[in-house]
């Protein structure tokens, strides 16, 4: 027996681990594109990131350092199983919670607010691959609207929005259109990291387990929100009701993605960072900044 | 007057189809082959249309009417024949396009109006919401310009504006077949498609659909194909008239002379009985 308990390294086996690189392959080709592979079975339930785990464990290589992130948390069950799993499986993996370290990051729901690297890999974790669903429950009409670029019923149901609500009410899993040719679902991150995607300098994979397919936003693609000429995308804007911009109530960031809660004690709504590892290196970073101004100040 | 449409020896066979389907089956026989059992729906079918003209086809149910109208439309494919359209100078061969280019002409040169308004409408989203669906298809992205095109086809075909926001469920059966038309009409269309428009509607909502359309193709200049198996529909609005019985084209030729003298013994029988 070996160090990962019989299992060969990356708990596939290297067919396995061939196809989904051959799929990657074809999906970076032919960017937006959703590649079908074999999903395998995986020792957990498949709409637990089971798709984005088969395409870590596929590129994941000795040496490599590895970042699990849930909804930006590093420490929440899912991040914390997935990453332990990984360690099993992966003798001379190193996994870290800071994103600058990592090359490459399986994230559920969010793209990390530091801007990634050309280095760097992030694969997410997608439960409906196919942003046609909405509109055509046929997937074989869904195909073939793929295939004609025929995405005006995507639009019809921004129309209606707007219609009824004077704005575009959709706030995660926002329909992206990759260089001017497929739309792609990109996994349900906020509306604030759409654009994160725009010329990403870093390559971003998408792996959908249950619904067995592979898609990809290759470094440096167009990446658009579908919106009408006159109505156009926006991001969520974090204003309180004076229009001022919240910030963060551990760090104080005014420029991150904010996760809504109550206080337990006080009952009043708080806002915090979604990533947490930002908020922690921007903590340090403030931390920093005083000890000098109190440095400098002792000097003189 | 300017040619619109040019269809030749059209034919569908619904089923696998044998070499003596067409002579085993005919206007004199019956439209099953009774070697195969295959059902020929339409065979050699020809006719023209001009812009501005009215054509119509007359026929019982199950005579081939629709399936022509249908093929035309590409909702379904045809078995055999050709039909060119012909559009500021191009010419397009229907049956040879590829689907890609057959949508763009179903969404930027064709209107469709179909029998049942579930057919031609999505009843989950508002009256103005499928107007854009028409609008957005033939590549318009202007939101504003959208509901201000939609809310002009509306009241043209007199559907309450106020009412564009509701989903045609709560609409009635006449109202719905106006927002259709509506739909129809979003991108001015040279060609429209009009099976059994009127029929199931009441008679004083039949005549108010009859009128517009008479006055869309006045006001327009669109080449229309009704499809309709009310001597009436035809007499009122169709120009030139197709008779057909068992997928075969039985009579043609000028409305008035086919119904007021009638060659065909079917087409006797069914100018008759309709009095």
């Amino acid at each position: 027996m070996n160090k990962t308990g019989g299992y060969p390294f990356g708990f596939l086996d290297e067919y396995a681990k061939k196809e989904v690189r051959r799929s990657v392959l074809k999906a970076i080709a032919l960017p937006g594109y959703q590649v079908p592979y074999s999903s395998r079975e995986m020792p957990m339930g498949r709409g637990f990131g089971t798709g984005g785990l088969q395409l870590t464990l596929s590129l994941i290589g000795k040496g490599e350092t590895l970042k699990v992130i849930d909804q930006g948390s590093d420490d929440s069950v899912n991040a914390v199983n997935l990453r332990t799993f990984v360690e099993m499986t992966c003798p001379d993996v190193n996994t870290t919670t800071k994103t600058e370290e990592a090359t490459l990051i399986q994230s559920r729901h969010r793209i990390p607010e530091k801007e990634l690297t050309e280095k760097q890999v992030i694969i997410l974790q997608v439960p409906y691959p196919d942003p046609l669903t909405v509109v055509e429950p046929s997937e074989d009409k869904r195909k073939v609207m793929h295939g004609e670029m025929d995405y005006s019923r995507l639009l019809v149901k921004l129309y209606e929005d707007i219609v009824k609500f004077d704005e575009i009410t959709i706030s995660h899993r926002y329909p992206t259109r990759i260089n001017d040719c497929y739309i792609l679902d990109p996994s349900p991150i906020p509306r604030f990291d759409v654009p994160k995607m725009h010329h990403s300098k870093a390559l971003i994979l998408f792996g959908a387990g249950r619904e067995k397919k592979i898609y990809a936003v290759p470094p440096y693609s167009k990446a658009e929100p579908i919106a009408f000429e006159d109505v156009k995308f926006r991001v969520e804007d974090f204003n309180d009701e004076h229009g001022m911009r919240r910030c963060c109530a551990r760090c104080g960031s005014k420029i991150s993605f904010l996760d809504e809660f109550m206080d337990s004690r006080s009952g009043k709504k708080v806002y915090q960072c979604s990533d947490i590892d930002w908020c922690n290196q921007e903590l340090q970073l403030a931390k920093k900044e005083t000890e000098t101004e109190k440095a400098s100040e002792e000097n003189s | 007057m300017k040619k619109i449409l040019e269809v030749e020896s059209f034919s569908k066979v619904y089923g696998r189809g044998c070499p003596r389907c067409f002579e085993q089956t005919g206007a004199e026989q019956t439209n099953i082959c009774p070697s195969c059992k295959s059902v020929v729906a339409a065979h050699d079918v020809s006719f023209s249309l001009h812009q501005g003209e009215i054509l119509g086809i007359m026929g019982e149910s199950g005579s081939g009417k629709s399936t022509v109208v249908k093929c035309l439309y590409f909702d379904e494919e045809p078995t055999g024949g050709r039909a060119v359209f012909y559009d500021n100078g191009h010419q397009h061969s229907l049956f040879d396009l590829n689907t890609a280019k057959q949508r763009h002409l179903k969404n930027h040169s064709f209107g469709m109006v179909y029998q049942n308004p579930h057919l031609g409408l999505n009843f989950d989203i508002s009256a103005g919401g499928n107007i854009a669906e028409r609008l957005l298809m033939s590549g318009n992205n202007h939101y504003e310009k959208i509901r201000s095109k939609a809310r002009g086809l509306l009241s043209r075909t007199e559907v309450l504006p106020e009412r564009m926001d509701e989903i045609p469920k709560t609409f009635s059966g006449g109202m719905q077949q106006r927002v259709q038309i509506a739909k129809a009409l979003a991108t001015d269309p040279p060609l429209l498609f009009l099976d059994e428009v009127t029929t199931g509607l009441d008679l004083s909502v039949q005549a108010a659909i009859l009128d517009l359309i008479l006055e869309i193709q006045q006001e327009l200049n669109t080449a229309m194909i009704v499809v309709t198996h009310d001597l009436g529909v035809i007499r009122l609005l169709a120009g030139r008239t197709l008779v057909m019985k068992y997928g075969r084209v039985i009579e043609s030729g000028l409305t008035d002379q086919i119904l007021e003298d009638p060659q065909h013994t079917y087409t006797q029988r069914l100018v008759a009985s309709a009095l």
